[in-house]
């Protein structure tokens, strides 16, 4: 009876969804504003069907339902609990609801928090968003149905979720990737909105700024949490792979990443308008296309859960609809919001030009890469696949570019700058970087030019962010720091950029200076690594809730110093006979030691593999810290709105993400 | 000439030459670092380069795996059941690697056509098979999945 009640709720979510799509629309064509009023109400509705049917989904997965077909075919009864509730989105039709509950949270959000926009606006965009809705709910309902019954061949145990899933990364990594990859269709829904409204200005810009930098920032977090998983429970080792299904998620983030900084300029100046909402209308189709990628099962993945023409069909229609329409529509009204307002070619909008232009071709080029395997597939021209070297030869030389630019852009000055003023400001202390930068690199590890070169262009970004708080602190107030004035859009920006710098000093360091030595051990057996001594001490079962695991201990020593006891294990799961890694991992600040077990060789012995990862944590942390300074700028006091601040000033929310009108 | 064209010309100059340079990099990156993929039948016949990466795949030969005693070099045999390649790697297999299931191997051929492999990907779970494995196979039995590494 659960099922079929969840099923209920999909199917009513998707009527009111297609309810939101048509009555608020056609109420701003009309001029109806009892028609245009029921925007808001439609959108709650959809979510608390939607939420309904994850809800109920979720009891069917707790209760061991193994008559819903998901649930026999992603859970085991011997199966943790919180490994239940987070298998539903294990799979691709329970993932789908996921993607479709979080779009839902989304319109709501934006029904509630922008009651200081114009009602003929919020109507265009919730209407926009709810066709969005009722594309998913769609695909949802006629092609991966996930209350679908196994009746009356109902097994008596589920073939449990895959293993590589059972892990905390996997519980919270979907939904926050969703929320940046689902988060994107708000600027979106804005942008479509203000070109069937032909009104493009700065408060336009202001009202869909916060959506996007929290969409971003939460992309950010999923993107970095992804990487982690990926690291630790792959053992493996490795970080970034440019896996079709990374890239999947990266390239929405790269076409965000200028879409945010194109909204600034857009905002402060009222410039690049056109061009914002072209980015808007690129960054959401990404993000389709990726799911196209993740849930068709082109794609050979961890992620490529189901291969089925028909979904894939379905998701590569409704992308066409999607992109073809909206870029239609552009091409039909962007010129009469075009701007006209002048720059000289020294200044920021200048610097922020070139971000864009950067992580344009950034996002061009590693969809080039991903698409490449799939094209020639399917014009018969072979079976080829693309490899790292190419991502990496093509991608960081352009970050290299970027980052001389990134220096100057907080302390540029809109309209027009000079470079005399840059230099003035700028050169004794990047001169001092420049001289650190080899001294510490040599200090830390052996000389690495590209280490060196690393932190170099690190240091200079940092210096630049430096400058400009320390400038925001102290002038025209001698003696006394001015701590207001580093508002929350600087310190979100801030925050980002530096830990941007801590991204590009990880990932070099560690693609640098890691060591990796695959070797035979057996108990008594050591080995030598980075400086540090790995003696194989014993090799025993354990047994796990629902696996069986060789373990190996490790003593770590440095020097005849004890740094760990490091316990690798090899697991194998009973409901599905799979065999998993788990690594160990001694993680620091500085340096990462890693242990795999590979296979048994022999009696005793192991195929063992030992990294030492020099500086990896940089890479999460950096990450982090970029998701969360984007976060912060919504807390920025132009974004509250004037006419609701007082009613929810209570909620951390309303304060947030309340528009000024 | 008038400031916005002026301003316009910049932009248009900085952006054929940044597109220029990133197609560029983009031709010399693929040229080097596409593999493309080959079932043994027609590595056997010389239809696959020597002198640049592969990809091989094919299901393991059964009673083909074997391992030295003191190192982790192995070598097993890759079928598409018309021919078979032997395949020589030195390092940690993916959990999933076993006799009579699909692998894929990547690396050069030498000049005895034995493939020496930089990386083997296998299958992630029971039921899936690499979809180039699946094709390669096709009518031969298999179904489409997906691949890990080791």
């Amino acid at each position: 009876m659960i099922p079929e009640l969840g099923h209920l709720s999909l199917i009513i979510a998707f009527v009111l969804a297609v309810g939101l799509t048509v009555v608020p629309f056609w109420g701003t064509v009309r001029g109806s504003a009892a028609a245009m009023n029921l925007a808001p109400s439609l959108s709650i509705g959809i979510l608390v069907f939607t939420a309904t049917a994850f809800g109920l989904l979720a009891v069917s997965f707790l209760q061991d339902d193994f008559s819903v077909a998901v649930v026999a075919a992603n859970s085991n009864s011997l199966l943790p609990p919180i490994f239940k509730f987070s298998a539903l989105w294990g799979n691709h039709e329970g993932s789908l609801l996921l993607w479709v509950l979080i779009l839902s949270s989304w319109m709501t959000a934006v029904a509630f928090l922008s009651r200081g926009l114009p009602l003929v606006m919020i109507a265009r965009v919730l209407s926009v968003m709810g066709l969005i809705a009722v594309g998913f709910l769609a695909f949802s309902l006629l092609t991966s149905n996930p209350f679908e019954r196994l009746l009356p061949n109902t097994p008596l145990d589920g073939s449990d979720l895959n293993p590589l899933l059972q892990d905390p990364g996997l519980i919270i990594h979907p939904p926050l990737l969703y929320m940046g990859y689902v988060g994107l269709s708000v600027p979106f829904a804005f942008a479509i909105a203000a070109l069937i409204g032909g009104r493009l200005d700065a408060s336009w810009a202001r009202w869909s700024r916060p959506w996007t930098n929290v969409a971003w920032g939460f992309l950010t977090l999923g993107i970095m949490l992804g990487s982690w998983w990926a690291y630790y429970e792959l053992g493996w080792g490795g970080w970034w792979f440019w896996d079709p299904v990374e890239n999947a998620s990266f390239m929405p983030w790269l076409m965000g990443t200028a879409l945010v900084h194109s909204l600034a300029v857009t905002e402060k100046r009222g410039v690049f308008r056109s061009w914002t909402v072209l980015l808007a209308i690129f960054a959401f189709s990404l993000s389709l296309l990726g799911t196209f990628l993740v849930r068709s099962g082109v794609l050979t993945s961890v992620h490529a859960f189901a291969a089925d023409p028909e979904r894939g069909l379905f998701i590569l229609v409704f992308l066409a609809l999607v992109v073809g329409g909206s870029l239609l529509l552009y091409a039909l009204r962007a010129p009469a919001v075009a701007s006209r307002v002048a720059y000289e070619v020294v200044s920021r909008e200048s610097l922020l030009m070139v971000n864009n232009l950067i992580f344009t071709v950034a996002a061009t080029i590693v969809l080039l890469g991903t698409l490449f395997p799939l094209v020639m597939d399917a014009l018969s021209l072979g079976k080829y696949s693309v490899g790292p070297p190419y991502f990496n030869a093509v991608f960081v030389p352009l970050m290299a570019l970027l980052m001389p630019f990134m220096t100057f852009g907080p302390l540029a000055r809109w309209r027009q700058d000079s470079p005399r003023r840059w230099l003035h400001e700028l050169l004794v202390p990047a001169v001092a970087v420049a001289v650190l930068a080899p001294l510490l690199s040599v200090l830390l590890f052996d000389f690495n030019l590209w280490v060196a070169l690393a932190f170099l262009l690190s240091g200079w970004v940092t210096l630049g962010v430096l400058k400009e708080a320390w400038h925001r602190l102290t002038v025209g107030a001698p003696g006394s720091l001015q701590w207001r004035r580093l508002s929350p859009s600087f310190l979100g920006m801030a925050l980002a950029h530096m830990g941007f710098a801590a991204v590009v000093l990880g990932a070099v360091v560690v693609s640098q200076h890691s060591e990796e030595q695959d070797l035979r051990m057996a108990p008594g057996d050591s080995a030598e690594l980075g400086g540090y001594r790995f003696e194989m001490t014993r090799i025993s079962q354990q047994p796990g809730p629902n696996y069986v695991a060789d373990q190996a201990a490790f003593l770590v020593t440095r020097g005849g110093e004890r740094i760990a006891t490091l316990t690798p294990e090899k697991r194998r799961y009973l409901a599905s006979n799979q065999v998993m890694t788990e690594a160990a991992i001694d993680a620091g600040l500085l340096r990462d030691l890693y242990i795999a077990l590979g296979e048994p060789i022999g009696e005793q012995a192991w195929a063992v593999r030992l990294q030492f990862k020099p500086m990896v944590r940089w890479l999460w942390i950096g990450a982090f810290f970029i998701g969360i300074g984007a976060l912060v700028t919504v807390l920025d006091r132009r974004y509250r709105s004037q006419t609701v601040s007082g009613e929810v000033a209570g909620s951390v929310k309303g304060q947030g993400l309340g528009f000024a009108s | 000439m008038h400031p916005l064209r002026k301003q316009r010309l910049y932009w248009v100059s900085l952006i054929v030459v940044l597109s220029s340079a990133a197609i560029g990099l983009v031709v010399f990156a693929l040229r080097d670092n596409i593999n493309l993929f080959y079932p043994p039948s027609e590595v056997v016949a010389g239809k696959a380069p020597s002198d640049r990466n592969i990809r091989l795949g094919g299901m393991v030969v059964e009673g083909s795996i074997a391992r030295s005693a003191t190192s982790l070099a192995t070598e097993f045999a890759v079928t598409d059941y018309e021919a078979s390649v032997l395949v020589r790697y030195t390092g940690i297999l993916p959990d999933l690697f076993a006799e009579g299931q699909g692998v894929v191997a990547e690396g050069r051929l030498d000049e005895s056509g034995v493939l020496l492999a930089t990386q083997v990907l296998a299958k992630h779970d029971e039921n899936y098979m690499p979809p180039e494995v699946a094709a390669a196979l096709e009518g031969k039995g298999g179904a489409p999945g997906a691949l890990v590494r080791p």
